[in-house]
């Protein structure tokens, strides 16, 4: 018994095991999500390892599928602006415009410029907002916890404009079709001017935090680099794409909503690895500040919303004395509008890319078709491409960069 | 957006180069549509995205939706964009539908456009429209065991029953 248990004892060795794949060529496939703070919502990977290495990697999305599409089509066209709203939740404002646009494209309804700056207001503060949470929970997932709370004190503040402007922090329904729901109210334009100034400053803070980190440069330099024109093949848009070097942003390619008004750049990339993903936002930031200045002191006078009754509601001190109001209100409220038949895809430049909306209408007061070309579902294709071949860490560097927003991609 | 006449020009090369491939053209509101035949739609594609002076290279979009009660029901649509003379030009295959619970079909787009691969499977998902030769045609936002087509303007809205622990007792079974 006592030699038996020598002999064994003899055999355990230090050295690797000589029979079967060496440890450093065995696979593992191993389950990445999809409750895990790393995917920023609740999206699933299949990751095949070797070693540290990823050999593989499949998403597996439709966790908070909600059928929205779906919903939008039960709904009159004014009633459906809250639910695109919710689909990506960090783009509330760009989801309305494209919806907005696309009908107003079908109505063939022209918006007053007021309204037009009023929005290009509003979609960049939301783009800034949108960047903030972006910034704070990369960081987060790289390892700074202290540039987290910066970005979401910065954030709330944004909030706090939304609170002002519409009543609401998230979700707003602000945008409406023809224009926006109310003009801004007293005193809203001094605080988005020093929320401007403000924000510009704080952006040199958050690049001295982390332009200087040797962690962090590390961590995002060079890696995930994929090329411009596969980036192309697989639809990829927006900071992703601008970061590979393309400058292709609609807000200067096919200006909608008078951006062509204003004097803005786009920041690009040159190496195209997750540090331009990074710099790219950072840069978008500062130019968003500067549109939203230019628009508060260029606001034209003039309607926000049309002054078409057919298609927007009447102003509430009407109801009391015009007949005609009473009716146009009561007819919205209750059918709301209806659309000619008709079908439009309508692109915007929303903070992860184009940001689409296509819409068919039959006729009648509901859309027969509400769908959403959402930039996160698109550019999720390009992950495994960026991921491949690189490190575990680099993966989470990656997903951080691409910036998914899982409610857009599941809707 | 190329305007009406342009339109008509590339649906007449269209139809020169691929024959049969052209269905229709439409222009309304600004938004130039090229209607294509559902068998050619990849040789569509491929001339409008390979020949030099249309270039429409890049697949901004796919989407599908279903026109019932109209025939053919359903529309399979391209959002095809040229990025350097900023033209989009919007490409519909019409489907019909074929009837005994089989699904329409068509030729996938993959090849031509890697973007297309989520978005054909986003569309199989929804309307049930089975596209030929996609490298990995799943289900991508419902369940995999899930059956009907749900963005299928015949299938009912709220038709799933919300599991709470009220109700659980209702559909037995519900963890397996």
């Amino acid at each position: 018994m006592s030699e038996d248990v020598r002999s064994l004892a003899a055999g355990v060795t230090a050295e690797p095991a000589v029979q079967g794949t060496p440890e450093s060529e065995e696979l593992l496939t191993i389950n990445f999500g999809p409750h895990h703070p790393a995917t920023h919502g609740v999206l699933r990977l299949l990751v095949t390892l070797r070693g540290e290495e990823v050999l593989d990697a499949h998403p597996y999305i439709g966790y908070v599928h909600t059928g929205i599409e779906k919903s939008c089509e039960d709904k009159s066209y004014w009633k459906v602006i809250p639910l695109v709203e919710r689909m990506d939740y960090l783009a509330y404002y760009f989801n309305a415009m494209a919806f907005c646009m696309a009908v107003e494209r079908l109505l063939d309804e022209e918006v007053p410029a007021r309204a037009q700056y009023l929005r290009v207001i509003h979609c960049e503060l939301n783009r800034i907002h949108s960047h903030l949470v972006w910034l704070g929970t990369s960081a987060l997932d790289l390892g700074a916890i202290s540039i987290f709370w910066y970005c979401f004190r910065e954030r709330d503040k944004v909030l706090d404009l939304f609170e002002y402007s519409s009543g609401q922090r998230m979700h707003t329904r602000y945008v409406q079709v023809g224009g926006v729901i109310e003009d801004i109210p007293a005193g809203w334009a001094e605080k988005a001017l020093a929320f401007t100034y403000e924000m510009e400053e704080r952006v040199g803070q958050y690049e001295a935090m982390l332009d200087r980190n040797e962690i962090f440069l590390q961590r995002t330099k060079h890696v995930g680099i994929v090329p411009e024109q596969r980036l192309l093949g697989l639809g990829v848009t927006g900071p992703l794409l601008r970061a590979a070097g393309n400058p292709w942003d609609l807000r200067k390619a096919a200006p909608y909503s008078s951006y062509d008004d204003f004097d803005f750049r786009i920041p690009v990339g040159t190496v195209g690895d997750c540090y331009d993903r990074y710099r790219v936002r950072v840069a978008e930031i500062r130019e968003s500040c500067a549109i939203v200045r230019q628009a508060i002191e260029g606001l034209p006078e003039g309607p926000y919303i049309t002054t078409n009754r057919k298609v927007a509601l009447p102003p509430r001190h009407e109801l009391a004395t015009s007949m005609e109001a009473l009716i146009h209100h009561f007819k919205l409220v209750t059918e709301g509008f209806r659309v000619p038949p008709g079908e439009a895809y309508l692109p915007i430049e929303g903070p992860r890319g184009e940001l689409g909306c296509f819409v068919v209408a039959d006729g009648s007061a509901k859309p027969a078709r509400v769908h959403m070309r959402d930039p996160s579902f698109v550019n999720l294709q390009a992950l495994r491409e960026m991921v491949v071949g690189g490190y575990v860490a680099d993966l989470i560097t990656n997903l951080a960069m691409l910036d998914p927003i899982l409610g857009g991609i599941d809707r | 957006m190329p305007d009406a006449t342009g339109l008509e020009l590339i649906a007449h090369d269209l139809g020169e180069q691929v024959p049969g491939s052209v269905a229709g053209t439409e222009h309304y509101r600004g938004i130039a549509t090229l209607i294509v035949d559902p068998g050619r739609v990849v040789a569509a594609l491929r001339w409008l995205r390979d020949t030099p002076n249309q270039a429409y290279a890049f697949l901004a979009s796919l989407h599908g939706s279903d026109y019932l009660p109209e025939s053919p029901r359903f529309g399979v649509h391209y959002e095809l964009l040229n990025m350097d003379r900023v033209e989009r030009l919007h490409v519909k295959a019409l489907l019909e539908e074929p009837g005994d619970g089989e699904l329409p079909e068509l030729d996938s787009c993959v090849e031509l456009f890697p973007t297309a691969d989520f978005q054909e499977r986003e569309l199989y998902d929804m309307f049930g429209i089975r596209f030929r030769g996609h490298p990995d045609l799943r289900r991508i936002l419902m369940p995999e065991e899930y059956e009907g087509w749900p963005q299928r303007r015949d299938f009912p809205v709220g038709g799933e029953p919300v599991l709470f622990t009220h109700n659980e007792h209702r559909t037995p079974r519900w963890y397996e």
